[in-house]
Order: C-alpha cells, then sequence, then structure tokens
C-alpha cells in the first residue's frame, strides 16, 4: 500500500510536467488550428538552455527559468516567423498537414542539432539540494520535484489569468473561437497568433527547464514529450489551461498505477489506453466544450 | 460612400460574383435583397475584407479596400454583423462587447460606446455578466449588433440579422436599426424578409445570380409588379 501511494505521489509529480507540456502545445492548436509536433523538441532545448546556465552561469535552476522563458518565447517569434506564419494563411483543414509536414521537419532538425552541439548524452541538472525530500509519513517527497509540480501550477495559472485578463489574451481566445468573428471585432488575428505561439514556446522553455531539474534531458526526448502532450490534450479537451493541467496530473497518477500494478513495461501503453477511450467515450475531452 | 465596381468573386473553381457594381451611400439604411445564392454573403465578405475578390475595386475614403486586411477596414470604420451572429460563446456579454472596441481608434471612446449599446439594449445591462451562450436568440442578435457598434463604424453592414427569430423579436432588432440609422451611421442591411427591408431602408438593390440587377428607392421597388410577383408573393 505504501509503495502504491508512493508511486501515485510521484505520478502527480511526473504528472503535474505533462500538464505544463500540454498546455503550451494546446494553446497553440487551440488557436491557430497548427500541431506543433516539434514541440517536444522545444521543450529538450529549454532543457539544455537551463542546463547549460546552470553549468556554466552556476545559476540555481529555478532562477534560470527567469532566463530560459524569455528567451523560449524569443525562440517563438523566430520560429513563428520564419514557418508558421505561412502556415496560418491557408485554410484550416490544410493547416494541419502542412504544420504536421513542417513540425516533423523542425524536430528532426533540432534533434540533430542537440546531437552535434551536446552528443546524445542523457544529462540532469543537480543542485545542492537534489538529494533533499519531504517526508510525509512513510511517503518521500523529492525537494526538487515538489518545486516543479509548484512552479507548473503557477505557470499554468498565470497563463489562464492571462488569457481571462490580458486584452490580448481575451483576442487569443476570441481568435481560437473563431478567428473570423475576431477579425470583424478589429483584432489582429496574426498577431494573436504569434503572441499565442510565442506564449506556448515559452512554456516549453518552462517545461524544459523543470524536465532538466527533476528529471533528466537527452536530445531525443522530444517525442516522447510531445506524444505526451498529445494525450493530455485529448484527455481534457480544448478550452482550460487549469483543466489541462488536471488531465497531466490524471496521465501521471494512471501511469503511476499502472506501473505499480501490473508493471513498469505498461507505463507507455496506458496512456495510448486512454487517449483511445477519451476518444471513444467523450472525444470532447473531461473539460472540453463540445 | 462606399463604391463596389466590377467585383468578381468566388470559391474554388465557382464565380459567385460576376462583376457587382454598386455605391451604398454615407448616411440612411439601403437594403441589400436576392434570392439565396445570389451571393449577397460573398458580396459581404469581400467589402469587409473576409474573402479576397479576383477583380474589380471597392473603395472607401479614397482606399482600395480589396487589399486591406480585414481588422484594417473594421479600424477605417466599416464593421458587419455577421449571419448567424458569431458570438464568442464562451464569454460573458460584456467581453464580447469589449472586444468589438479593439481597434486602436475605438479604444478610446469604449466606455461611452458601452453606455450607447445598453441605452439601446437594455436587457443587455442587466445581462452582462452572463455567458452569451445562456442568451436567447434575439439577445444574440443584440449583443452582435452591440459588438459590431463598439467599433464606432461609420458603416454597418447586417447579413441577415432577422434569420431564426421570432417575428416579434425581428420587429425589436429592426426598430433598433432605424434607431442606429438615425444617429447618422450608414446601414447596409442583407435580408430574407424583404417587406420589412423596403419599409425600413431608404433605398435598396436587387443581387440575382452575381451581379445587381436593380437599384431604386424602396418605394419604387415596392410598387414594382415584377417585384412583387418575385420577392412579395402573389398575395402581396
Amino acid at each position: 500500500m505504501t509503495i502504491l501511494a508512493q508511486q501515485i505521489v510521484l505520478g502527480i509529480l511526473i504528472g503535474g510536467l505533462y500538464g505544463l507540456a500540454a498546455t503550451g502545445l494546446s494553446l497553440v492548436f487551440g488557436v491557430m488550428k497548427v500541431l506543433n509536433v516539434a514541440h517536444g523538441e522545444l521543450i529538450m532545448l529549454g532543457g539544455y538552455a537551463a542546463f547549460w546556465l546552470v553549468t556554466l552561469g552556476a545559476l540555481d535552476p529555478f532562477v534560470g527559468l527567469l532566463l530560459t522563458v524569455p528567451l523560449a518565447l524569443v525562440a517563438g517569434v523566430v520560429l513563428y516567423g520564419g514557418l508558421f506564419a505561412f502556415v496560418v494563411r491557408a485554410d484550416e483543414e490544410r493547416r494541419v498537414k502542412n504544420s504536421l509536414l513542417i513540425g516533423f521537419g523542425v524536430a528532426l532538425a533540432l534533434q540533430a542539432l542537440a546531437v552535434k552541439l551536446w552528443t546524445a548524452d542523457e544529462r540532469s541538472i543537480t543542485t545542492s539540494y537534489a538529494g533533499s525530500v519531504v517526508t510525509v509519513g512513510p511517503i518521500a517527497i523529492p525537494l526538487v520535484r515538489l518545486g516543479s509540480l509548484v512552479l507548473a501550477l503557477a505557470l499554468t495559472v498565470g497563463l489562464e489569468l492571462l488569457l481571462r485578463r490580458w486584452r490580448w489574451g481575451k483576442a487569443i481566445r476570441a481568435t481560437s473561437e473563431d478567428w473570423q468573428a475576431a477579425l470583424l471585432s478589429g483584432i489582429d488575428v496574426r498577431r494573436a497568433y504569434l503572441l499565442a505561439f510565442a506564449l506556448g514556446t515559452g512554456l516549453a522553455g518552462a517545461a524544459g527547464t523543470l524536465v532538466a531539474v527533476g528529471y533528466s534531458i537527452s536530445p531525443s526526448i522530444g517525442l516522447e514529450w510531445t506524444l505526451k502532450a498529445l494525450i493530455v490534450i485529448v484527455l481534457a479537451g480544448l478550452g482550460s489551461m487549469i483543466g489541462t493541467f488536471v488531465g497531466g496530473v490524471v496521465l501521471g497518477v494512471a501511469e503511476a498505477i499502472s506501473a505499480a500494478v501490473v508493471g513498469g513495461a505498461y507505463r507507455e501503453v496506458v496512456g495510448l489506453l486512454i487517449f483511445f477511450v477519451v476518444l471513444v467515450v467523450r472525444p470532447q475531452g473531461l473539460f472540453g466544450k463540445s | 460612400m462606399l463604391e463596389v465596381r466590377d467585383l468578381v468573386a468566388g470559391y474554388g473553381e465557382f464565380h459567385v460574383l460576376a462583376g457587382v457594381t454598386l455605391t451604398i451611400p454615407s448616411d440612411g439604411m439601403m437594403a441589400l435583397l436576392g434570392p439565396n445564392g445570389a451571393g449577397k454573403t460573398t458580396l459581404l465578405r469581400c467589402i469587409t475584407g473576409l474573402l479576397r475578390p479576383r477583380a474589380g475595386s471597392i473603395r472607401w475614403d479614397d482606399t482600395d479596400l480589396s487589399v486591406v486586411r480585414p481588422h484594417s477596414i473594421v479600424e477605417r470604420g466599416i464593421a458587419m454583423v455577421p449571419e448567424g451572429r458569431r458570438l464568442f460563446a464562451r464569454m460573458s456579454v460584456e467581453d464580447n462587447l469589449d472586444l468589438g472596441a479593439f481597434a486602436p481608434r475605438t479604444r478610446a471612446g469604449a466606455a461611452a460606446a458601452l453606455e450607447r449599446v445598453y441605452a439601446l439594449f437594455p436587457v443587455l445591462a442587466q445581462r452582462r455578466t452572463q455567458l452569451v451562450g445562456a442568451l436567447s436568440g434575439g439577445q444574440q442578435q443584440m449583443v452582435a449588433i452591440g459588438r459590431a457598434l463598439m467599433t464606432q463604424p461609420r458603416l454597418l453592414i447586417l447579413d441577415e440579422p432577422s434569420l431564426g427569430l421570432a417575428p416579434r423579436v425581428v420587429e425589436g432588432i429592426f426598430t433598433a436599426l432605424a434607431d442606429i440609422a438615425q444617429t447618422g451611421v450608414a446601414i447596409f442591411l442583407a435580408e430574407q424578409n424583404v417587406r420589412a427591408a423596403l419599409t425600413l431602408a431608404r433605398r435598396a438593390c436587387i443581387l440575382e445570380s452575381g451581379r445587381v440587377t436593380r437599384e431604386a428607392p424602396s418605394q419604387a421597388l415596392l410598387d414594382d409588379p415584377d417585384v412583387r410577383r418575385a420577392y412579395l408573393g402573389p398575395l402581396a
């Protein structure tokens, strides 16, 4: 029983990162109707940015977020201007296909670049407090992972507030609901796309930083994180960032339980099973509006 | 004054507009009539920039709108209430209205514009915090018109505002449109309800198979036996 509880706690901790990874992808997909399959690679790059900041700059990784997130935002602007701005000119049905092609291309290129620059080694950030744990009864909670969960939640709440209160946040939501009606309201929809994409990339940078602190990174982790994010989006549905975060935690817990009950080999299967069941039973997702 | 000249537009291989020439006066109300599929919505989408015409021009304030992006057309003073209202259903009444004042030109006057919208449709003031999805069809149409008014337009275009609404509700909407026209905003109204449109508007034009076939004062069209037979039915 204690083992199961311990696994569930670890599942919640990783689930928060699944959630954060998914919010960025969900935002971009919801607003631009573009599926950025290179989202996982952006997370990977965020992880490396944090790793080098900590290793060479001797920064605390959580403080490093103050640099990795703005860097990722800028990378998002460049990536949008260079590649995705052309995709959103197509009508919505053609966007997804074109974005898949571009996304896979970007993913492969970034992966190869990362191998070239930093080798294929697995790396992770070690801090002076890396081994610290908080114990609650028999359960041990690693301090860095707990910090990551709290930050992931804070970023998600911050994003939700931004989308609800900020003028351009409302414009982004309006664009995701009905881009033509947004245009008729005087909203520069392409600007809303750019902002949403930059925010999505910024969130990927944040997620990457937290992954590098609590877990590990290597050039090839991208696809796995894109898949997790996709499963979470299908599970949670579009439209609510908090809902997406909760969806991530649900996935993390489901994986943990399956690993504890039927064995670690089936960890990845449970996500795909959830993917399938949700699509059949509730295609709009747990928190999505049909 | 908006001048449309030789406008050709369509979707894919379809030509919908086959050379539309038309002048919308800078005040008063003009109705756009015609059967389904004649190209009314296509014409309105061209004027508001949602569809790029293949040929022809749309002149407004000495600029050709056919190359201006839609949000800049709003900025230049043309607003549209689209067919089917197209509200942001997951947002409150007030958020929907606020978004109408998104363009830089409109922000300074947004508070006053909001007051005017609430004065025109008092029920919206009572429902300001509700999600628009929870409103009745008539109230949603009021929000759609209100959102367009928040852009503080000089020309207000409406695409079938009576669609799917009960006759009494339509009457209220049309009364509001007459009030709006009184304030000096030009109105261009595409409408299936021909009799009501001709009663309300000063002038009207008829679009058939992608061309303007008639343009005349409303009274002249109401008195024309051909128009009566085609659009007002045998009992008219």
